[in-house]
């Protein structure tokens, strides 16, 4: 029985466990040896490429996080030197004009609206500039409101330029409830008074520097006070001045980033923020963390898929591997089993035939001797007169004659049968009497349980050479198989045709209980057996497979349950001179 | 026809020796082949009916024997072994042609002594 590629990968040797006890019994547990190999090859070849796997998962992402960290800060550290500059320009402006001139030339409202005006073709951003005096009056002004001799006397900046020099507000509405920013300088005189030059700056260009950077991953840059309110207007908390609702970062001399949760959203952010020294201002850069990490998501599916790929292939090959492997060592093993057996059977089989042979000697001498004594007393009675007329006795000795004939035929049989056996010669053969010589050795029993035999043999097979002994044992495996099947009362019939010049066709057909057709298709396989507990070594069949192969042969066998089975043999059909 | 028979087996080779004679063929017997030897010195005999397996010379090894002095002898075998489809392939190195399987029936060992004398080997 040949296994085909696909029976060597398929989980063949799991329903062949038949073979668990007796002589030939499997030497391995090919289940869990399966079962072991595949955990241990899993294991070994899994766990490295897993673990592998993961830790570059996690290495790639602290990367990527560690990326987008310095690529944040970085981009936050530029933005501060741009509004840094922005606004120490102007504060160095107004430090200049103040230097420059002189408070009265400053409180000229002419030469001061001149000034202005030079300072918005420069540097740009100036709405207006104001002198005041000690006193906190605003003295001169000129711009585009009417904010000339307002007292500034308690205004929290006021106070914060008398005591700092100099001073950049928050954002903030004032009167003119506009959002804007201040810018005042301090100037002592040498009488011991000050006065104060200020200017508020447009906050338009401000909310342009910041609102025409480009962002990545729906990012986010604005200015916020220590208070948390917005200075610019921000893309995701709202316009200037509303308060911004995440947490005031902690006061820090160096750019820092930071995860964080938006409130609101519940979104994970990634926060760089920097204080612009020497102002108010909280420079932050808002990101969505995910918008950020998703080139890191790209990349993590493809790491995921490769590598689910990857695992999916060497199950593969592991379980086809190790599958090949054990149905291999399974075919190795009842390769050998076979063998074994096949020794095993041959002896018995030799000493079955020397056991008949000698049997039959001894009986063939004492059977002789009754059969001259026999026939003496037959011949005394043919000789003489005297015992011519008691008819029974005669009757008798014929009877006993008769006997010692069948005994004969018995004996000459076990003698043909181990004589076959022993030697394995192409003999010629002449099937009719063939096939009633093995149906003899079942003796009567066909004839006790009522069960019809016919033969039929076409006229036209001559006699053909073929191995008596092989050729005894296959009818004999087969008639014995078809008995068993049978019912009492039931019908064996035999017949054998010529198929063509070269081949007869032998079929053997019982009406009996018919063959499953589960079990028709591994009929033929060795230690197959549905008669196990009957004593069966499930090799009878088998055996006739090999036997009729030696021969040249080919055996099938069609079968229905409760109708019958019918085995076809296929014969070389060689005739003595040789054609 | 003066036939001589040799086999182990008292009861058996004396019986049929009888029934020989009943038949009027002169039949002598003896069961150690030693005998058969002396036996030939004294009458000619035509044939010999030999019995394949004996304790000491075999049938086989007696043929050659008598053959030697006796080469118009002829010789049939006996056996409790075996059947003719079988010697006919094996004997030939013998140099056997006529062989029976015990039981024997006489009238068909009568017919093999007609054959064996008719022929020329």
């Amino acid at each position: 029985m040949a296994f085909t590629f696909k029976d060597k990968v398929s989980l063949t040797f799991w329903d062949h466990q038949e073979i668990s006890s007796g002589p030939y019994r499997s030497r391995y547990n090919l289940r869990s040896l399966w079962k072991q190999t595949v955990m241990i090859s899993i294991l070994i070849v899994l766990i490295p490429l897993i673990g592998l796997t993961c830790f570059d998962y996690t290495i790639t992402e602290e990367a990527y996080e560690s990326e987008i960290m310095l690529r944040t800060s970085r981009f936050v550290s530029n933005i501060r030197r741009t509004i840094a500059f922005f606004l120490s320009e102007r504060s160095f402006a107004l430090n200049f004009i103040i230097q420059d001139n002189t408070y009265e030339e400053l409180s000229e409202a002419k030469r001061l609206s001149y000034i202005l005006n030079n300072l918005k073709q420069s540097l740009g951003g100036f709405t207006d500039l104001g002198v005041i005096d000690q006193t906190g009056k605003q003295h001169t002004y000129v711009g585009p409101y009417a904010f000339k001799d307002l007292y500034y006397k308690d205004a929290a900046w006021f106070k914060q330029v008398v005591h700092q020099g100099n001073y950049i507000s928050d954002v903030f509405k004032g009167y003119r409830n506009a959002p804007h920013l201040v810018v005042a300088i301090k100037k002592e005189l040498p009488n011991g008074g000050f006065f104060i030059l200020r200017s508020s700056l447009d906050n338009e260009r401000f909310n342009e520097m910041l609102s025409h950077l480009e962002i990545s991953g729906l990012g986010d840059a604005f200015l916020v006070n220590e208070e948390g309110i917005l200075q610019t207007p921000s893309r995701l908390f709202g316009d200037v001045l509303q308060l911004m609702p995440l947490p005031v970062p902690k006061p820090s001399v160096n750019t820092e980033v930071l995860e964080m949760k938006n409130a609101k959203t519940g979104n994970s952010l990634f926060v760089g923020y920097t204080y612009i020294s020497d102002t108010p201002y909280i420079l932050m850069v808002v990101m969505n963390k995910q918008e950020a990490l998703k080139p890191w998501h790209t990349t993590r599916i493809k790491l995921i898929s490769v590598l689910i790929a990857t695992v999916i292939i060497i199950l593969l090959v592991i379980l086809i591997m190790v599958t090949y492997l054990v149905n291999n060592i399974f075919l190795a093993d009842r390769k050998r089993a076979e063998i074994l057996h096949h020794v095993e059977y041959s002896n018995k089989m030799a000493s079955i035939g020397r056991m008949a042979a000698g049997v039959a000697h001894e009986i063939n001498n004492p059977l002789a001797i009754i059969n001259e004594k026999a026939g003496l007393i037959m011949d005394l009675f043919t000789y003489r007169d005297e015992y011519t007329k008691d008819g029974k006795l005669l009757e008798l000795i014929k009877s006993i004659i008769s006997s010692v004939e069948r005994c004969a035929v018995i004996t000459k049989r076990l003698l043909s049968f181990a004589r076959n056996i022993d030697v394995s010669v192409f003999q010629p053969i002449r099937l009719k009497e063939f096939v009633f010589e093995v149906l003899g050795f079942l003796g009567k029993e066909a004839e006790y349980r009522s069960i019809q035999i016919d033969v039929s043999v076409a006229e036209d097979i001559d006699e053909f050479l073929s191995d008596k002994g092989k050729l005894q044992q296959i009818f004999l495996n087969l008639f014995n198989n078809s008995m068993a099947a049978l019912y009492d009362g039931g019908r064996l019939e035999i017949n054998a045709v010529k198929k063509n010049k070269e081949t007869i066709l032998i079929t053997i057909a019982d009406s009996g209980c018919g063959i499953s057709e589960k079990d028709l298709k591994r009929i033929f396989e060795p230690f197959f057996t549905t008669k196990r507990n009957k004593g069966g070594t499930g090799l009878g069949l088998s055996i006739t497979y090999n036997l009729v192969q030696e021969l040249g042969g080919n055996i099938s066998v069609e079968s229905k349950v409760d109708e019958g089975t019918r085995f076809s043999i296929l014969l070389p059909y060689k005739l003595k001179n040789g054609s | 026809m003066r036939i001589l028979l040799v086999d182990d087996e008292k009861e058996l080779v004396s019986t049929l020796a009888e029934r020989l004679q009943l038949r009027g063929i002169e039949a002598d017997w003896v069961t150690q082949p030693e005998k058969a030897l002396k036996l030939t010195e004294e009458k000619q005999y035509d044939i010999a009916v030999l019995d394949i397996k004996m304790p000491k010379i075999g049938g086989l090894q007696l043929k050659k024997i008598l053959q030697k002095k006796w080469p118009n002898m002829k010789f049939i075998f006996l056996t409790g072994h075996g059947s003719e489809d079988d010697y006919r392939a094996g004997s030939a190195e013998a140099g056997a042609q006529f062989y029976l399987v015990k039981p024997v029936k006489i009238e068909s060992l009568i017919e093999k002594m007609k054959t064996v004398l008719n022929s020329n080997t």
